[in-house]
């Protein structure tokens, strides 16, 4: 179920005020996130997030495609895992 | 045989069950769209006079999107998910099921065809150790 409408996206309190604070002061210096729930607000178009995996931090520069999109969206939590394509044996 | 919506040409069936034939129209939009145009859904589609035709195919032109450009749409959309890297994205890309799903099992849709591993335990062999 889609979450109510009333209450609207849900944004961490705390990052957003860093985002605004950030964006006020003009600086790059990434933004560490450990809320990967965390809704992409318009205010954080621009800016720089590292967002954590579980184990490490992604980096991300927000752009505007991504908003409504959540924090984690961006982070894989897993490490993907593929087969080699097979290479053709010499003759 | 009467042609709605670019190259559909809809057969000798009932008007609500060939207007399905148009990708993007479905059951409950075929009722829908015969409604606004004021058309019996029960006759059948080489009944209709050619006014009744051009009065359905000006309705789906102006609410509605369907073939070509509705595929297009959908194609961007899922572009615009490769674009920004997200999770849905990657799955489009990897071609695993997108919203979800288990893998272990399944998602052959999404997967394709089985791709038998030579030396993968079985079910007999597993129960045999």
């Amino acid at each position: 179920m889609s979450r109510s409408l009333k209450k609207g996206p849900y944004v961490d309190e705390a990052l957003f005020r860093k985002a605004q604070e950030a964006r006020a002061a003009g600086s790059h210096a990434p933004l560490r996130v450990w809320n990967r729930a965390c809704t992409i607000v318009p205010e954080f178009v621009g800016l720089h997030f590292e967002i954590h995996n579980g184990r490490t931090f992604h980096k991300l520069f927000v752009t505007e495609d991504m908003v409504g999109h959540k924090l984690g969206e961006f982070a894989p939590t897993r490490t993907f895992r593929a087969h080699t394509a097979r290479s053709v044996k010499p003759v | 045989m009467p042609r709605i919506a670019g190259v559909d040409i809809p057969a000798q069936k009932r008007i609500d069950v060939s207007l399905r034939y148009i990708f993007g129209v479905g059951p409950t939009r075929a009722l829908e769209i015969l409604k606004k145009a004021r058309i019996e859904p029960q006759v059948r589609a080489n009944k209709l006079t050619e006014e009744e035709v051009s009065r359905i195919a000006g309705i789906i032109e102006n609410d509605y999107i369907v073939e070509g450009q509705l595929r297009r749409q959908i194609a961007q959309n899922i572009a615009r998910l490769r674009e920004i890297r997200c999770y849905r994205g990657l799955r489009h890309m990897r071609g695993l099921p997108v919203r979800g799903q288990r893998t272990r099992t399944n998602a052959r849709t999404r997967k394709g065809p089985r791709k038998t591993v030579a030396g993968k335990k079985g079910v007999k062999e597993m129960h045999r150790g």
